[in-house]
């Protein structure tokens, strides 16, 4: 130990600077640990992170109509759709010359799909005039706009002409507008009209219904957890596997089951007549509403709340309860100012965790929820597999994982996420 | 009527019984008076039943027979936060979600005195274990010592009159477990409280307590001041238990007054003082405490029994020596012997004379 090294960068036996030899002497281990941990990075990357991005992307991507319509895009750009006149006949014409690389490559049908969830019946105006367009000769039978109106009286309409320069970028923020019950017109963004204006209901209905089971959770898993961290340890096995015990079973079958309970016909309501609480022409409705997603989701997501608070409460030694009591704290003093705070890392970490799982929860609701009872994710599902419109789809779950980053950095802000223990 | 004064103590368990499964009992017919000011150690080795009276005192168990009394009153169908009894946890149980000013203002808060009041208790108990600067911290930022004097501090906080403690020292390393045994004597003999007092420890018994009650199989063995239960036990439980013992088996061979003769097993005869054997014939197991075998025969009476021993080792302690001897066919003889200028060190292999007074000799139960 010299003076020189004490003021300089401490420097290893052979001169080099003790930081480099840390640093390779470290190298070798750290390859190794990453080889060991290459197959788990692999897959993530495949089956996580590439589908989420390209989830994410396609919210925005708007590529189908400059890639369908190349000198359409090029020739309507100059065009003033506030004007309140029809474009020129150049770009009926670019148009046309557009339409007949489409038509042979069969992509107009797609376009037209697409601008149809904008503008209601431009699909059609596509399919019928792709027919026609295919006869003709871009440059023999010019001029084309009189042709084209006859085609269909739509090509005639500045609105149509307006949605198709409105749409021509390759971005859009179309989806994300329609997701949150907007549209982008040429006017600019408009709300959408009143009977389509549904998603952001389902936003709110989503985020609500998930708070409520989130807390019927707490209530019903909070005894239950601290009799399986209180019993001795043979029945509190028995006890754990009851609650494990739904795992075991598949999901279908549980619902399906509450389906059987809850119905009018079913055994609840068959009992409360029995019992006469109920007259028999006024059972009650508890399926396909929320009630009963709210009755079979929370039933299913118990087991998720009880075992985080199980784990923590595991952790808390008894002797406080008595060193409390000892102190002249009465059972519920004890319970409310020693035990419940102690147990609270173990309910945050089950609110996170029954909380996301709900708010993206699609196969009960869609089973017991009715049209009341659904949640965003059951609209995701219709968009990606009956509708088609990708787009919104993804637009709908991008923003479905922002909130829910947002509500988690909340959680952080509030309750600190060093507070959530799994055991 | 004070029923405290006279026979009956500040704290009386009176017959008192206690099972868990209905099939053994842990603490068996237990009779205990403690008087009041008076620091009592319950000692004795695990399951004898020491921590299950204390826990029956403190109100945690419910005694299957018998009453225990506080002050005269049956506590026996009292909650434990009405008994206002303070008590030491084996591992503090501070709680770890307050600052330690929190937890010694807990009692304090459930008792509902106002705030001014209770800052002005918290620091004054703070200040009496040398505490006063750490108020603002967690339980978890302070070393085993101070969350030890921290767990004092909130058992005596809201003045109680009896203080519990169930083995507190035992988490803490040699030197601050001695230190702490002292500043709990004399906290205790200063604030006039009473205190009842778990541990296995015998050091910590014999240093600590005004009387110690040494526990074995649900029962007291023997209750005694500690001199009293070094010098003079009463069984060969006792004896053991207590402080270093050699022990040598035999039958009585003869008795007269104070001193009887005993065969060992060996055939050797030596002197010992019958305690709890009466008969001729009677087996015995005689205790002689390391520091009292005597080398030097001149110091004996006359007619004296000696015995013939081997040294097998010689252990130099610093202020002692110690010494294993054969005696008797016992391997495992020790003998303490001071550390003076005159003291002789024993070689092993040599063959030494040794023997006692007879009254620091005693013949026990087998």
């Amino acid at each position: 130990m010299t003076d020189v090294q004490a003021s300089g960068p401490v420097l290893a036996a052979d001169g080099r600077p003790l930081k480099r030899s840390l640093a390779r002497a470290l190298r070798r281990q750290k390859l190794r640990a990453l080889m060991l941990i290459a197959p788990l990075l692999f897959f993530v990357a495949i089956t996580f992170v590439i589908p989420i991005g390209s989830m994410l992307f396609r919210s925005i991507e708007n590529n189908i109509v400059g890639d369908t319509l190349p000198e359409t895009v090029l020739a309507i750009a100059s065009w003033d759709s506030a004007s309140g006149e029809l474009p020129d006949e150049e770009v009926y014409a670019a148009f046309v010359r557009d339409m007949i690389v489409a038509v042979k490559n069969k992509t107009h049908t797609r376009l037209g799909s697409r601008l149809n969830y904008e503008l209601a019946g431009i699909s059609s105006m596509f399919r019928q005039s792709g027919r026609q367009v295919r006869k003709w000769d871009p440059v023999e039978d010019a001029p084309f706009r009189d042709k084209l109106i006859d085609v269909h009286k739509g090509w005639g309409e500045v609105s149509t002409w307006a949605l198709i320069q409105t749409y021509s970028g390759p971005y859009t923020s179309g989806y994300f507008l329609n997701a949150v019950d907007l549209q982008l017109t040429p006017e600019g963004i408009k709300l959408q009209p009143e009977e389509k204006r549904i998603l952001i209901k389902l936003f709110i209905r989503t985020l609500v219904m998930s708070l409520i089971i989130t807390g019927a959770c707490i209530l019903l898993g909070y005894p239950v957890a601290w009799l399986l961290a209180n019993l001795p340890t043979r029945k509190a096995n028995l006890l754990l596997i009851l609650v494990l015990l739904p795992f075991w079973t598949s999901l279908l079958v549980r619902t399906s089951a509450w389906k059987v309970m809850l119905q009018q016909q079913g055994v609840i309501n068959d009992v409360l007549v029995w019992l006469g609480f109920v007259a028999d022409d006024s059972r009650l409705i508890m399926i396909n509403n929320q009630f009963g997603t709210i009755v079979a989701m929370t039933h299913i997501l118990l087991p998720f709340m009880i075992l985080p608070m199980f784990s923590v409460m595991q952790t808390i030694p008894p002797s406080y309860l008595r060193a409390a009591k000892s102190l002249g704290a009465t059972n519920w003093t004890a319970f409310w100012r020693v035990y419940f705070p102690q147990s609270i890392p173990g309910i945050g970490a089950g609110c996170i965790l029954v909380f996301i799982l709900s708010i993206g929860y699609y196969i009960t609701p869609e089973i017991v929820g009715g049209t009341k009872g659904v949640f965003i994710s059951n609209r995701i599902a219709y968009h990606i597999s009956s509708s088609l419109n990708w787009g919104l789809a993804a637009a709908l779950g991008t923003i479905l994982l922002v909130v829910v980053l947002m509500l988690y950095w909340a959680y952080d802000r509030i309750v600190g996420i060093d507070n959530v223990k799994l055991g | 009527m004070s029923a405290e004064n006279g026979s009956d103590g500040f704290v009386t368990f009176e017959s008192v019984q206690k099972s868990y499964d209905g099939e053994t009992l842990v603490v068996k017919d237990l009779n205990l008076s403690i008087a009041r000011g008076e620091f009592l150690t319950m000692l004795g080795p695990s399951g004898s039943g020491k921590t299950t009276c204390l826990m029956m005192l403190a109100g945690f168990e419910t005694a299957t027979h018998g009453d225990i009394r506080l002050g005269g009153v049956s506590i026996n169908n009292i909650p434990p936060h009405k008994r206002g009894i303070g008590m030491v946890f084996q591992n503090y149980a501070l709680f770890p979600h307050m600052t330690v000013a929190e937890n010694l203002s807990f009692p304090l808060e459930v008792r509902k005195l106002d705030k001014s009041e209770r800052e002005q208790k918290v620091m004054r108990a703070l200040d009496m274990v040398q505490m006063g600067e750490f108020g603002g911290r967690r339980p978890a930022q302070l070393s085993g010592g101070q969350q030890q004097r921290i767990a004092l501090a909130r058992a005596l906080v809201f003045e109680p009159e009896l203080v519990l403690m169930d083995e507190p020292l035992g988490a803490l390393d040699k030197q601050l477990r001695e230190h702490m045994q002292f500043e709990i004597t004399k906290l205790a003999h200063d604030l006039g409280i009473t205190t009842v007092y778990v541990t296995h420890d015998q050091t910590e018994a014999l240093t600590m307590s005004d009387r110690v009650a040494v526990f074995n199989d649900g029962v007291i063995q023997q209750l005694a001041p500690p001199d009293e239960l070094y010098e003079q036990p009463t069984s060969s439980f006792v004896a053991q238990f207590i402080g270093e013992n050699n022990a040598l088996h035999g039958e009585v061979q003869s008795i007269d007054g104070d001193v009887a003769v005993i065969k060992l097993n060996s055939g050797d005869l030596i002197d010992a003082k019958p305690v709890n054997v009466s008969n001729v014939g009677d087996k015995t197991m005689v205790s002689i405490r390391p520091e009292r075998v005597e080398f030097n025969m001149s110091r004996l009476a006359e007619g004296s029994h000696t015995l013939k021993a081997e040294v097998l080792e010689f252990v130099y302690m610093g202020d002692t020596f110690r010494t294993r001897l054969r005696v008797a066919d016992n391997d495992d003889f020790i003998v303490k012997t001071r550390n003076a200028p005159d003291q002789v060190r024993l070689k092993p292999g040599s063959t030494v004379d040794i023997g006692w007074m007879p009254s620091d000799c005693r013949a026990l139960d087998a």
